[in-house]
């Protein structure tokens, strides 16, 4: 403290002065010091979340990648055996089953799904915002619910398991995210396009099928894509319906049981052969596989949308 | 210029007329189209409801108020207590919540504001891929690489640490409601952070700039600024991330040990309401496929409450 200069009385300005400058320091460095502390913390927080999720990863490739090849992807499973106990064979009944049921599940839930869209993007009338409260609340409902309900009116009246029941409960499953998607991507129309078209004398009909169609389908497809990638690695509802057992024989017929990919890896899981359960892994990385390949083609078209309405 | 009357009137009144009367009226089939589909959809849906409901109804009557409150749950015969199970399904919850709220709120701030530019997309990347990953992939991992660090590790560290006391104690064998919890809370992770990472990203950048003008530091604008401001939506996320783990099935089913007995400890085997419709409704006898489903019209109207909350809470945030 030198505020005496020449045996002057000291000046209270500069005291003054002083006092602020030594408090903001210590504001300063106390503030920084909490800031850092928060900023660490969010990293810590990162790496959490990334271990275990990398851990999933790791395992998928490490376990799963020895299996990978096309005598894996299309040859039957066989049961271990005395004299072949690693031998287990294919998982191609299964890629079958899991093709016919998805793709027939897409056939059932893309028209209705798309008309559905089109229906709320049209108005905000009473049942549609209805209809639109029903939709999102079935985005979030618990996949099997749709399990029990798939059962009750399907294998108890047809008396059998089967794909076509999964097909019913995945279809479900699949309309709302579709429904949701498509009506996004048909407000996003811009209203002058449509507007003029009217004007020009179109019918609605056309207008839908010339103009919003084909500038809303980008955004329509993401929906779909997203919801068949949702569909293929659904486990509990077809858990309760495609049949209690593994099946090693071919079906391609989805009205008798079947056995797609995430049943066999539920089976595999919790099979007393330690050769089915490393062969889950092979099976997981080949599910894993299709789900990524639905979702970045998804994620590229939505990129490719936003580029061009940039440009 | 003015039109002769006689020329102006005539298509008026015959042709142009006629068209427009015909396009008003050759639209409607595609209204009807509309209509019609969108009616078929509620109908499905109204009938999905209906046939729990209906399922559900001997076991509702038959059972009344224990279904709910009764604490044992016996197999074929009854009586059918779900309260062990919704203990579980509530527990399993709590647990994934917490460790999933504050670690994903965390890493949305992150991969917002402190990555780097070239490795934000990468990971932001992984992040939905793993959010996409199906359930039963990590009922697998649960199983494979979890369950032996829960036996090996885990378990004896917590029980040595603790004493062996209470919620500590119990059987160490891996399957646990406190290893459904922990993969729950693995799972909604990437929901959680990617959620939350939209409701942060839409946080208007004048805000965050006048709060550093003024002085603020980087931790002062993620807590005093970011946080509150983006607040409904963050609860929206994690409302969303709670539906999910209330309603997750397939990976609960295989790492809980299926037990529908009252817990004692977070050691304990468990299943939660939707973990034991999976497992028990192929194999069930006499009335209990009835109480599965009073079981799964539970776990709808909680859903549905939840799933309902989140989407006003992030109305909300899209409104303000």
């Amino acid at each position: 403290m030198s505020s005496t200069i020449n045996g002057l009385p000291p000046d209270p300005i500069l005291e003054r002065r002083e006092l602020i400058q030594l408090r903001a320091s210590q504001t300063i460095a106390r503030r920084t010091m909490v800031s850092r502390v928060v900023t660490g913390l969010l990293w810590v927080g990162l790496v959490i979340a990334l271990i275990p999720l990398g851990s999933v990863v790791l395992a998928l490739l490490d376990k799963g990648v020895r299996f990978v090849g096309w005598s894996f992807l299309t040859a039957l499973p066989q049961l271990p055996s005395l004299s072949s106990l690693n031998d287990i064979g294919g998982i191609g009944n299964a890629v079958a089953a899991t093709l016919v049921i998805d793709a027939l599940a897409g056939l059932v839930a893309v028209p209705i799904g798309v008309v559905v869209g089109l229906y709320l993007a049209e108005g905000s009338s009473r049942p549609a915002n209805f209809l639109r409260t029903v939709v999102e609340i079935m985005t979030g409902m618990p996949s099997i619910l749709l399990g029990v309900f798939a059962y009750e009116y399907f294998v108890v009246t047809m008396k059998s398991y089967s794909g076509i029941a999964a097909v019913i409960a995945l279809s479900m499953l699949m309309v709302p995210v579709i429904a949701k998607a498509a009506e996004l991507a048909f407000m996003a129309v811009p209203r002058s396009l449509r507007e003029a078209a009217l004007a020009l004398g179109a019918r609605e009909s056309r207008v839908a099928r010339q103009v919003v169609f084909p500038s809303a389908l980008p955004g329509v497809l993401t929906g779909v894509l997203l919801a068949l990638a949702r569909a293929v690695g659904e486990t509990a509802p077809v858990l309760l319906v495609v049949g209690p057992t593994i099946s090693n024989l071919w079906n391609w017929n989805p009205l008798k049981p079947m056995t797609p990919m995430p049943m066999l890896i539920f089976g595999y899981a919790n099979s007393q052969y330690p050769s089915q359960r490393a062969a889950a892994w092979g099976v997981a990385l080949t599910l894993v596989a299709l789900v990524v390949i639905l979702t970045t083609s998804s994620r590229l078209i939505s990129a490719r949308m936003r580029r061009e309405r940039h440009s | 210029m003015t039109i002769p009357s006689s020329v102006s009137d005539r298509p008026l009144k015959s042709d142009v007329a006629e068209r427009i009367r015909r396009s008003a009226t050759s639209d409607r089939p595609f209204r009807y189209v509309l209509r019609a589909t969108a009616a078929l959809f509620g109908a499905v849906i109204v009938l999905f409801v209906w046939s729990i409901v209906k399922t559900a109804w001997p076991a509702i009557t038959s059972n009344g108020i224990h279904l709910i409150i009764g604490r044992t749950w016996i197999a074929g015969s009854g009586p059918y207590g779900a309260l062990p199970l919704i203990i579980d399904t509530l527990s399993t919850t709590a647990i994934a919540l917490i460790f999933a709220v504050p670690v994903g709120l965390a890493s949305a701030m992150a991969l917002q504001f402190q990555v780097p530019q070239r490795l934000r997309g990468p990971l932001a990347s992984l992040v939905e891929l793993l959010a996409a990953v199906p359930s039963v992939v990590y009922g697998l991992w649960g199983i494979a690489v979890m369950v032996p660090f829960f036996i090996n590790t885990l378990e004896p560290f917590l029980s040595h640490l603790t004493g062996s006391s209470w919620p500590f104690n119990g059987p160490q064998d891996g399957f646990s409601i406190l290893l459904a919890g922990i993969v729950l809370s693995i799972m909604i992770l990437p929901t959680i952070v990617a959620v939350s990472r939209d409701v942060i990203a839409t946080v208007p950048i004048e805000v965050v700039e006048g709060a550093l003008s003024l002085g603020a530091t980087r931790g002062q604008v993620f807590s005093k600024v970011i946080i509150p401001t983006a607040r409904t939506g963050l609860l929206g996320a994690i409302v969303l991330g709670t539906g999910r783990a209330l309603g997750e099935t397939i990976a609960v089913a295989m790492v809980i040990g299926s037990n529908a007995q009252l817990p004692h400890s977070l050691f304990s085997s468990g299943a939660t309401l939707a973990s034991i419709i999976a497992v028990e409704f192929g194999n069930s006898v006499g009335s209990e496929g009835s109480a599965l489903a009073a079981l799964a019209l539970i776990l709808m109207v909680i859903t549905g409450l939840v799933n309902w909350g989140a989407r006003a809470l992030t109305r909300r945030a899209a409104t303000h």
